[in-house]
């Protein structure tokens, strides 16, 4: 940081506080940018304003329980997180989850996908000031947020996704009203390209913005869009199925560009590719069948079974009570998040509760490209860098 | 489950122990994951090895972790996940320290991502990393005293 005395006619940096309470920091993000004029000299990242001690809260919860503490990481995309946490939770127990549950798994979570790209595509508008597309994504949002709230009973943190498969069955009519939803969506999806792609001042903003290579994005261990806009065709769905995607027919989107536009391109491609998997995964969902694996012991009894047989009310009490050990070990499961790679590693120690429980956080280790992103661009141009990184501050503090 | 089996398991396993049989202390597979363990004055070297070896080519350090094992010595187990794009192959390298000693090497020199991921093991284990270019807090603010994600830190803090 400059610090020196200036002789006279030369100039000297300004430091100066961008957050942590910004309008377009996406969150409590505080970045101390030095600066020459409007010219970034270097971004210097300062976290820690909505750490909540997540990972230490879940060493004190059973595995079940945990489980509400997952939706609140990433808030953007809570059935994510349950989904990476009981997959690391099924593999050291061992579960093998049906078939019915896995699909159920895969359109929820591709909503969410879908859902999350819709707050990223409106917040980054406008801050770009295309503020009439924050109110048509965030319209588009709410159809999503009723479906979750029919499935659930909650819009946002839903916990659906729970150890062995998930909460409850689908409610009933819900055919319809995923249907109603995708077949209106594409015409939406169309509508926000028309007002951005072919724009000159929203591609005066974007192109050319925030370039970094593939090499350094790999060496910073960017995931995600990011990476995938600099022409690296790596998708966990794709590289590391997990929960039946390899069923799934859909296309990686990438670019080669990687810049502020290209990621625009790519994430705007995966909603349209996250829109065919949740077709393909509602004519998969039968209408009647498991939605939870069986393990005793494990997974919580129908309740018609533990209010008439003996065994199941043991079990329930046993689970809700007690809780439930797996045996000593680690596991590392990963799955593709609308911001990257993440990743739940939990480690056993053979109690009821977890020993360890770390979260990879793709906006956390994303964020770090931000300062070789913005060095010797615009104040104007660190917004639009923040914005293409598309980070929750919840995953990034934990 | 349905994640991609470590096929290719036992080719890295044999790579790195004709590199170096030391490096190798011990090798567990569970769940379909691959975990090598490495002796702490190793760990760069191996972490070089499965960089820039063609045969293994792990060009993106996903994650590290820690985890305190106390009462258990040695105390901290260091965890790193490791993913080779090119070749769709995961390994994990695992390597423990003492709580009298707590320093291991950084991994900033192979994988520049390295940086924050040991940024907030420092933060809540209290684990140096030699070598680390700019080793401070990262989640907790600067004059905070004590490493919360220890064993034998109390939940509800220090007061």
């Amino acid at each position: 940081m400059a610090t020196s005395e200036t002789a006279l006619g030369t100039t000297k940096a300004m430091v100066l506080n961008m957050g942590p309470q910004h309008p377009s920091t996406h969150g409590v993000l505080r970045v101390l940018l030095e600066l020459d004029g409007e010219n970034v000299i270097t971004a210097v990242p300062d976290l820690g304003y909505l750490h909540t001690g997540i990972e230490k809260s879940c060493e004190d919860k059973t595995y079940a329980q945990a489980i509400t503490l997952t939706d609140r990481i990433d808030y953007l995309n809570p059935l994510g997180n349950n989904l990476v946490y009981c997959l690391a939770v099924e593999k050291l127990l061992g579960l093998e989850v049906p078939k019915r549950a896995q699909y159920i798994r895969v359109m929820m979570v591709e909503l969410q996908r879908v859902s999350s790209h819709l707050v990223w595509l409106g917040t980054h508008a406008l801050d770009m000031g295309a503020m009439s597309v924050m109110l048509y994504c965030f319209r588009e949002r709410e159809e999503i947020l009723k479906i979750f709230e029919r499935f659930s009973g909650q819009r946002m943190m839903t916990s659906y996704i729970r150890i062995g498969g998930v909460a409850v069955q689908p409610p009933a009519g819900w055919r319809d009203q995923v249907k109603r939803f995708l077949d209106m969506m594409p015409a939406r999806i169309d509508e926000y390209e028309a007002l951005l792609t072919e724009n000159r001042i929203w591609q005066g903003r974007l192109k050319g913005v925030g370039y970094l290579s593939p090499e350094t994005l790999i060496g910073l261990s960017t995931t995600g869009p990011g990476l995938r806009a600099a022409g690296v065709a790596f998708d966990n769905r794709k590289a590391f199925p997990y929960s039946s995607y390899e069923e799934f027919d859909f296309n990686v989107v990438t670019r080669t560009e990687s810049d502020c536009f290209a990621r625009y391109l790519v994430r705007v491609g995966e909603m349209r590719e996250s829109l065919k998997i949740i077709r393909q995964a509602m004519d998969k969902i039968t209408d009647d069948g498991p939605i939870k694996t069986e393990a005793p012991g494990i997974v919580p009894p129908q309740r018609e079974k533990m209010k008439t047989e003996m065994e199941a009310l043991i079990y329930h009490f046993k689970i809700f009570t007690e809780g439930f050990s797996p045996p000593p070990g680690e596991a590392f499961a990963t799955v593709e998040s609308p911001r990257g790679e993440l990743g739940c590693f939990v480690a056993s120690d053979g109690s009821p509760k977890p020993l360890r429980v770390h979260f990879r956080a793709p906006s956390f280790i994303n964020l770090q490209a931000l300062p070789f992103m913005v060095q010797g661009q615009l104040i104007a141009d660190t917004v639009a860098c923040i914005g293409t990184i598309d980070i929750v501050l919840g995953e990034v503090d934990r | 489950m349905t994640q991609l089996a470590n096929a290719n398991a036992s080719v890295v396993v044999e790579r790195l122990r004709t590199w170096n049989a030391q490096a190798v202390q011990q090798v567990i597979e569970y769940r379909g994951e691959t975990t090598v363990v490495v002796p702490h004055h190793l760990l760069l070297a191996t972490a070089k090895q499965c960089k820039e070896n063609p045969d293994l080519n792990f060009d993106l350090l996903s994650d590290a972790t820690c985890v305190d094992r106390f009462p258990i010595e040695p105390r901290f187990e260091l965890n790193y996940s490791l993913v080779s794009i090119p070749r769709r192959d995961r390994l994990r390298l695992r390597t423990s320290v003492s709580a009298q000693q707590p320093v291991v090497d950084s991994l900033m020199p192979i994988w520049p991502g390295a940086n924050w991921l040991e940024r907030e093991i420092f933060d809540l284990f209290g684990i140096h990393f030699e070598g680390h270019t700019d080793l401070r807090r990262i989640l907790l603010p600067e004059g905070f005293e004590g490493f919360p994600l220890r064993r034998d830190f109390p939940t509800e803090g220090k007061r």
